[in-house]
This record gives structure tokens, C-alpha cells and sequence, in this order.
């Protein structure tokens, strides 16, 4: 390998070391978001007919919206600390490829508000109504979505970076880009629910992630640059 | 060849210039199309044999769907340029393209709503063109509030531009996924406009109304890009001259 | 064809006039907004000038 391939590789490394150390210290702000997922899935029993068939119906809406929301939310944790006290500068500054190492803090981020909320879904699935076998399907559309929704949320994230809290702006930014994340989440836990085959919307669902992992580099590191300034 | 005209097409004092001269060869064709079309459209194309004249909305409904949808690309276009080349005439273009495109975009939701409601029963229904365009106006208004959140307006250009390019990269995907979506719940069938099968009497109208609308943006662009020129150049010289020829 | 005829608009017109209606407020408005933002940014321009003037010739 290069050596400025290997070079890269360690500062990445070193990097997502120092931040899941970070999150690690203050594990309960990582693990708002799934908390807020918990609670606004939750909401829809209360709201609704509470027999297990008719939450069945809607099951894979409140799982995606819950999924959209706390992601958003969780967006907050991505770069502001590092904004705030020049880390990130430095990262710019330091010479190695700065959309590499950003991509790597937003995986790092995946793993800790992205990941858990997928391990979660099974469990709020259930008391939803939804039937054992769908479990397979729905972590599987979860598992893409919350990564494509990291990637494109991550952009709007840098893009907003040097505003004031603004939860608001950044929910009008990314959520209409996640539609088609959403509309093929959805059906694929739909149909999952149903008991039907999932291939096609869950490769749909797939080339969107992909997409926005070809994207999201270029865009995130532009973005980034432009709210450090 | 080409580089000496986009440079010179990039100077401001060049561009505020010639978009004020430019403008009027845009607005007057505009007119004379838009007029022709509405007598066509409104006069002389015979009713529809399923919709009776109320069709007839399509003529102003088809071009501010087309100008939506047109404008975003124009906009984000011009703010790649204006990324890439650093150049503040395009990205006085992009900002000017924003209110107007959201107005046609909202305007093309409206007509839509009212073409709808006698075709469907309802005003609204979830049908993928005005889904897709209420997402569209949703992109437009995420711009323009990203653009005036931040105050430094080289930064609100190019942290905008950067949205509108992922923006347009988006739509299309957006727009597939809708009609995709759609296509699995059956929702009620979409306006059938845009056949070919329409015959020439309705289709040459439409045409006259799509034209005249285009050049129309083309009038509103220049007047708009020339004062956002204005207000992105600090440079005294060229701007005193050219405040007095105006 | 009579005026009445072509108002009516076959029963449709409750929906055809108010969409051309929007049409020619929202292509209106569009062009007063484009004009005003012009004029206002060539006014500010000549105050800005002026200022400048001000302060280099004092």
C-alpha cells in the first residue's frame, strides 16, 4: 500500500478512536436519540386503536418517521463540539484527505446514534403488531436507511454548521433529500410485515446509500469548509 | 473562443449591461407568445371530450410546472458555475432564480389543486406530480432559508450552492421514488395531459404558453441578477458609471 | 360564440378563471418584485457611493 494510503488510514483510525472515546465519556447523549425514537413510536398506540392488527397497518410509517426524526436530531452530535473548539480546523489543516476523515466521523457517529436505533426496531416493531418473521427485513431496511440517512444528513449538518441551533433549518434541508429513503424504507418494512418479499425496494433502498456515499464526500467536505470560515 | 465569451459573460459590469439590454428581447416575445397561446388555448382549441373545457387550466398549469422545475435546474447550474469558477455573476443568478421558482412552484401546486378538484372530486390528492411538487417547493424554501440564515453573502452563496447541487441530484431520485410509490397504491390516475395524441389545435397553445413563459423567466432573470450583481460588488469604478447610463 | 358561453367555460368556471387569475397575480407580482429589487439595490449603491465620496473627499 502507499504510504500516504497507510498515513491516511492511521489518522482515520486514530481519529474515530478519539471520537467513540469522546462519546463513550457522555454515553447518555449518545443515546438520546434512540430514547427520542423510543418515545415518539410509543405515541402511536396512545394516539390510535391500540389493537396489535390495526398497529400493524401502520407499523412500518411510525418506525420510518420515528427512524427520519431521531436522526435529525442526533445530527447535533456530528460536528458542532468539534466546530466550536477548532478540532475540526485541524483536521482540514492536517493534510490528510479531509472528505475521508469527515466520512469517518460520520461513521463513527452511525455506530453510536444510527446502529443502537437498528438493534432497537425489532423490539418497538413488536409491540406494533408486527409478526416475528419480519424482524430479518426490518433490520435490514433499517440498517441501510440510518446509514444513507447519516450520509445526507451529515451534509446538512456541515451546511448549517456555523448557524445557531437551528433544529428547524436543517430538518427543511435534509428531509425532503430523504423522500426516496423513506419511501423505499417504508415499503420494504411494509411488505416485510406482510410477509411478502422485500428484494426490490431493499435494493432500491440500497442504491440510494450507495448513492449518497458517492455524493456525500465531495459534498460534505465542501460544506464543511464553507461553514468554518 | 468559448472562454473569452464565458469570462466576459462573467465580468459584472459586462453582464449588468448587457442583462439590461438583453431584457426587453426577452420580455416582448414573452408577451406576444403568451397572448397568441392564451387565444389559442382559450378561443380557438375545441373542449376536451372527457374534461370539456376545463382543460383549458392546463394552459397556465403545464408552464409554472415547467418553470419549477426549470428554474431549480438553471439555478443549481448557475451555482455550480459559481462554485467552481468563483464567479459572482452566477451566483447573483442562483439567488435571483430562488423567489421564482418557488412562486411558480407554488402557483403550479395551486393550479393544480384547482384542476384536481373537478377531474378528482378533491383538491388534493397524492397523485406524483403534485407530490413531487410539493417536495420541489419544499427543496426552494430550504434554499432561500439557508441563504438568509447566513449573514456573509459569498458564504450564503456557496454553503446554497452546495445544497442546490445536491439538491438536483436529488430531484430526479425523488421524483422516480414518488412515481414509484405511487404506482403501488393505486391512487387516482394523473391528468392526461402531455400525449402525444393531443391534437395540434390543444398542443400548439400549450407550446405558445411553455415558450412564452420561458422567455418571461429569461426578462425576470436579467432584472433581478443585475440588482443582486449590485449588491455583490463593492468595486466603486464600474458601478457609478453604470448607475448613471440606468 | 357569445361572452356568457365562453365565461361559463362548460361549468368549469369556478376552477378555470381563478387558476388564470393566480397566474396573472403570481406572473405580476413576479415582475414587480424583480423590478423592486432592482431599484432598491441601485438606491443602495448610490448611497453606499455617495458615503464613499464623503469620507474620501473629507
Amino acid at each position: 500500500m502507499r504510504a500516504s494510503r497507510v498515513a491516511f488510514i492511521a489518522a482515520a483510525a486514530s481519529l474515530m478512536g478519539r471520537d467513540l472515546r469522546l462519546a463513550l465519556r457522555r454515553a447518555g447523549d449518545s443515546l438520546l436519540p434512540v430514547g427520542f425514537f423510543i418515545v415518539v413510536t410509543t405515541l402511536y398506540p396512545l394516539a390510535l386503536d391500540p389493537s396489535l392488527s390495526s398497529l400493524r397497518d401502520i407499523a412500518p410509517a411510525a418506525l420510518w418517521v420515528g427512524a427520519l426524526l431521531s436522526s435529525l436530531l442526533a445530527l447535533d452530535l456530528l460536528f458542532r463540539d468539534d466546530a466550536q473548539d477548532g478540532a475540526l480546523e485541524q483536521l482540514a489543516l492536517c493534510g490528510q484527505s479531509f472528505a475521508g476523515l469527515l466520512l469517518a466521523k460520520t461513521a463513527v457517529h452511525w455506530l453510536l446514534t444510527g446502529l443502537p436505533l437498528v438493534l432497537v426496531a425489532p423490539l418497538i416493531a413488536i409491540t406494533l403488531g408486527a409478526p416475528y418473521a419480519a424482524m430479518a427485513g426490518i433490520l435490514a431496511a433499517l440498517l441501510l436507511g440510518t446509514v444513507a440517512l447519516s450520509l445526507i444528513g451529515a451534509v446538512g449538518a456541515g451546511l448549517t454548521l456555523s448557524l445557531r441551533r437551528n433544529g428547524p433549518l436543517l430538518a427543511l434541508l435534509v428531509l425532503p433529500l430523504a423522500v426516496p429513503v423513506l419511501i423505499f424504507g417504508a415499503r420494504a418494512t411494509a411488505l416485510a410485515v406482510q410477509g411478502e418479499p422485500i428484494a426490490a425496494p431493499l435494493y432500491l433502498l440500497a442504491a440510494i446509500a450507495v448513492l449518497f456515499a458517492t455524493l456525500s464526500p465531495w459534498a460534505l467536505a465542501a460544506a464543511v469548509r464553507i461553514g468554518l470560515e | 473562443m468559448a472562454w473569452v465569451w464565458f469570462h466576459r459573460f462573467g465580468s459584472p459590469p459586462h453582464f449588468y449591461r448587457l442583462a439590461r439590454r438583453l431584457a426587453p428581447w426577452f420580455g416582448w416575445p414573452a408577451l406576444i407568445l403568451c397572448v397568441a397561446g392564451l387565444i389559442g388555448g382559450l378561443g380557438l382549441a375545441p373542449p376536451d371530450y372527457q374534461q370539456g373545457d376545463g382543460f383549458r387550466i392546463i394552459y397556465v398549469h403545464a408552464p409554472a410546472a415547467w418553470l419549477s422545475l426549470m428554474v431549480y435546474v438553471v439555478m443549481a447550474t448557475s451555482a455550480a458555475v459559481g462554485l467552481i469558477w468563483r464567479m459572482n455573476v452566477a451566483h447573483a443568478v442562483a439567488a435571483s432564480c430562488a423567489p421564482i421558482g418557488a412562486s411558480f412552484t407554488a402557483l403550479a401546486l395551486a393550479t393544480g389543486m384547482l384542476y384536481g378538484r373537478p377531474m378528482w372530486g378533491t383538491y388534493w390528492e397524492w397523485d406524483p406530480r403534485l407530490t413531487s411538487e410539493l417536495l420541489l417547493l419544499f427543496l426552494y424554501l430550504g434554499y432561500m432559508a439557508l441563504r438568509s440564515a447566513i449573514d456573509d453573502v459569498a458564504r450564503a452563496d456557496r454553503a446554497s450552492a452546495v445544497l442546490a447541487i445536491v439538491g438536483v441530484v436529488d430531484v430526479p431520485i425523488i421524483h422516480y421514488s414518488v412515481i414509484w410509490w405511487n404506482s403501488l397504491h393505486q391512487a387516482p390516475t394523473v391528468m392526461k395531459f402531455g400525449r402525444p395524441s393531443m391534437p395540434a389545435s390543444m398542443l400548439v397553445p400549450l407550446l405558445l404558453m411553455l415558450a412564452g413563459f420561458t422567455f418571461y423567466f429569461g426578462a425576470l432573470l436579467l432584472t433581478r441578477a443585475r440588482g443582486e450583481i449590485l449588491r455583490r460588488e463593492r468595486n466603486a469604478h464600474w458601478i457609478s458609471a453604470a448607475l448613471e447610463e440606468s | 360564440m357569445n361572452i356568457s358561453h365562453f365565461l361559463a367555460m362548460g361549468g368549469y368556471a369556478v376552477y378555470v378563471w381563478p387558476s388564470y387569475g393566480l397566474t396573472a397575480t403570481v406572473v405580476g407580482l413576479n415582475i414587480f418584485w424583480a423590478r423592486r429589487s432592482l431599484r432598491q439595490a441601485q438606491r443602495e449603491a448610490r448611497r453606499r457611493l455617495a458615503a464613499l465620496k464623503l469620507a474620501a473627499s473629507s
